[in-house]
């Protein structure tokens, strides 16, 4: 059980890592937001999975719980809504480098 | 056999130590998507912390807390991002 925590634990600071350094270095809204749903909701719920099996059968297992829907429902949603509110806006997806037809045309 | 007193306190620090890399692009962010974008993912650790300080202390109140700026994390990104597109609240 103790090594199911350390586990765990090593797996939500380990996508936290991930997803932070994804937001930081990607090029673009799109891909960034890819890092940040992901990751985050990977690495939270890896966490509060660790602090449950932490505390066992206790009433505060059953709030975290709460917590970990609520999350696992509320946050594809709001990157959902950022990642509409940045196509409404126009911003355009990242390439990688210019097609080169164009010069040759 | 129990656990290392000191491994919740290692995943606070650790956990605040790497939020602060996306608050990085909370300030640089060229558009205000990114800025959201970093906030999102600010806002899961912060919950991810406070959960951790609750089971640390062993203070249910705490729990509240992160249940409550769970949702005001939730519902002010989408407060800001019907801000942005301004057009579409008079239509």
């Amino acid at each position: 059980m103790i090594l199911m925590i350390y586990t765990f634990f090593a797996l939500g600071l380990f996508f936290s890592l991930l997803g932070n350094i994804g937001v930081l270095r990607f090029p673009d809204v799109y891909t960034r937001l890819h890092a940040s749903s992901k990751c985050g909701v990977t690495s939270l719920l890896s966490i509060l999975i660790a602090l449950m099996l932490l505390k066992g059968l206790t009433p505060m297992t059953g709030r975290i719980l709460v917590i970990t829907v609520f999350f696992l429902i509320s946050a594809p949603v709001a990157s959902h809504i950022i990642g509409r509110r940045a196509w409404e806006e126009g911003i355009l997806p990242w390439r990688r480098q210019k097609p080169k037809r164009k010069e040759g045309d | 056999m129990g656990m290392n007193p000191l491994t919740l306190d290692i995943v606070i620090f650790t956990l605040l130590g790497i939020s602060i890399v996306s608050m990085v692009r909370v300030i640089i962010g060229p558009t205000p998507e990114d800025r959201l974008v970093g906030l999102n993912l600010v806002v899961a650790q912060v919950v991810g912390i406070l959960v951790i300080i609750a089971v640390k202390f062993d203070r249910s109140i705490y729990l509240d807390v992160a249940l409550v700026y769970a949702m005001l994390g939730f519902v002010g990104i989408l407060a800001i991002a019907k801000y942005l597109g301004g057009k579409e609240l008079q239509g």
